[in-house]
């Protein structure tokens, strides 16, 4: 299996790496249309063909990686940390908070993920610049998407809890909040970890099923989801099969993904 | 004792429905251009028409009071008006709950029966090659966004069932799989595996008992899952469902509809996990 990680990471190091290299692959940029070469087959001058407005596939699928990977860890940083806050604290405190914390949890985790989601997102303004699109999105996915992973770290935090250590520390007059941040937290971080690893994966596939419902980032800046909306008007599979290569990328980006968690996620279940 | 935990049960579900429905409300409220109503442009209403549609949003604007009545109508039977689609949503529901139902069953028999098949078979076996040959197949399946399945199954003209069904199924399997493997994996089953019961005897008699509590409470996340799903599914390969309506009063800022979808969609996510907790608690025959 060690093979397969190697291999997941070797792919996903190439595909930053590629991506993060659009500008100088792709100088003309994602937004530039060649009208008189619309909806074209793939050439030399379009290695992916262009969209029915004449922009370039192939730059639009290096820019979109880069706006999905980049802004999928961001949303998971910032539902981690969201997890940590309320999931670690309500189980540390234990009791009426934790209660109360997971009330909250419950509820959210009570709606289907997507449904929450496009009703969420659905809320937020539409009719806005393609920059703030890309922010709402990936923060909205940020917000939502931390309920999860705090009721793993409220049952790690309970553990911690109730340890020999943190009982000791708590003995000998160490005040409350001194002890979350120096000798609970830190030893929620292996927990930590795997939530934010795990976290990635779903969200690029969230903005994906965000994009293709029209919901997503705004045109004209792409990302995975706003690419595979393209595949709403084909008509058979084969006829143009470029189009699918956005698709692709996306699968081979959430397999490295799930190859390299493997290890995360058995640290999650432990 | 289960009468204890279903009274709990009830309580939970009465008070998340609720607080579900607020925060829907509180959402739609709170967002922007919400007091907008693109029926006040309509040049064949008149001047009382137009203030009567002003009337009905002053009575929007403040949530408590939209909600307090909202509950008071919804107790007489009458859900509401939707203003997107001008129509009373309990009709709405009506015709559209049937073809979700439909759907969102036929989904979930399909992904359970492939999903048990390849947990069972994978369990049974016992050859790393299958194994390995399942994981990829529900690996693949699972790296697929669902509205890019929804999308596939316009293309391929496959029933949204399937498409429901090919969404649920791999996370079904990679649950049950493991469970099944961890029953397996259990002494008193290898010992009567050493004995030479047949395979069928130890999977009715040692298996299901030991994961069949777990799988239920998987059941019941199923449904959950296979609702979401419904979205996408509806949504893209144009079925007139509950799911196409949460798609379409999301867009529109539906507030009544938005409400009441929100509140049946927690009723039945909650309804589900809760029946599979209750179910699980009488076949355990003790308090979890």
């Amino acid at each position: 299996m060690s093979v397969w990680r190697g291999v997941a990471i070797a792919v996903l190091l190439l595909v930053v790496g590629v991506s993060v290299a659009a500008p100088w692959l792709a100088p003309a940029g994602y937004a530039r249309q060649y009208r008189e070469a619309a909806s074209a087959s793939p050439s030399r001058q379009h290695w992916l063909g262009t969209d029915e407005i004449g922009r370039d596939r192939f730059a639009r699928v290096l820019y979109g990686t880069r706006i999905s990977l980049l802004l999928a860890p961001a949303a998971a940083l910032l539902s981690t940390l969201l997890a940590a806050l309320v999931g670690g604290l309500a189980g540390y405190l234990g009791g009426a908070w934790a209660r109360a914390a997971m009330a909250v949890t419950d509820l959210f985790l009570a709606l289907p993920w997507l449904f929450l989601l496009i009703t969420v997102r659905a809320m937020m303004p539409l009719n806005v610049s393609p920059m703030i699109s890309v922010v709402v999105t990936f923060l909205l996915l940020g917000l939502l998407g931390w309920t999860s992973a705090a009721r793993v770290l409220c049952a790690a935090a309970e553990s911690l809890r109730n340890s020999d250590y943190v009982r000791q520390a708590r003995a000998s007059g160490i005040p409350g909040a001194r002890l979350f941040w120096v000798h609970v937290l830190p030893n929620l971080k292996p927990v930590l970890y795997a939530q934010f690893w795990i976290s990635i994966p779903a969200f690029i596939l969230s903005e994906a099923n965000l994009g293709i419902l029209g919901l997503g980032v705004a045109e004209p800046m792409p990302s995975w989801g706003s690419l595979l909306k393209e595949l709403e008007g084909l008509v058979s599979v084969g006829a143009e099969p470029w189009k699918f290569v956005p698709l692709v990328l996306l699968v081979v980006v959430v397999t490295s993904f799930q190859l390299v968690l493997s290890r995360q996620e058995d640290e999650v279940a432990a | 004792m289960l009468a204890r935990r279903i009274v709990r049960h009830g309580l939970t579900l009465v008070a998340t429905v609720l607080l579900g429905g607020f925060l829907a409300a509180t959402l739609v409220r709170l967002a922007p251009g919400f007091a907008v109503d693109e029926q006040q442009l309509d040049p064949r209403l008149n001047s009382e028409s137009i203030r009567a549609l002003r009337e009905t949003r002053l009575e929007q604007r403040n949530i408590f009071r939209f909600y307090f009545h909202f509950f008071e109508r919804a107790a007489r039977g009458d859900l509401g008006t939707s203003i997107s689609l001008g129509q009373p949503v309990s009709r709405l529901l009506r015709q559209r709950v049937p073809l979700t139902v439909r759907l969102v069953g036929i989904g979930l028999l399909l992904s359970w029966m492939v999903a048990m098949a390849l947990a069972l078979s994978a369990a049974w076996l016992r050859v790393s090659a299958y194994d390995a040959l399942t994981t990829i197949l529900t690996g693949t399946f699972l790296c697929l966004p669902a509205a890019v399945l929804a999308l596939l199954s316009v293309l391929w003209n496959v029933p949204g069932s399937l498409a429901i069904g090919l969404i649920v199924f791999p996370r079904v399997y990679r649950y049950a799989r493991n469970l099944l493997a961890k029953a397996y994996g259990l002494p008193h089953i290898i010992t009567a595996r050493a004995k030479g019961l047949s395979e069928l005897r130890i999977l009715f008699w040692h298996v299901i008992p030991v994961a069949g509590p777990q799988l239920l409470a998987v059941a019941g996340v199923s449904v959950s899952i296979a609702v979401g799903a419904a979205i996408p599914v509806e949504a893209l390969c144009g079925l007139a469902g509950v799911g196409q309506l949460a798609w379409q009063a999301a867009l529109a800022r539906d507030l009544p509809l938005l409400v009441n979808i929100t509140i049946l969609v927690t009723m039945v996510t909650l309804l589900a996990n809760s029946g599979a907790d209750v179910i699980g608690h009488m076949l355990r025959g003790q308090p979890a």
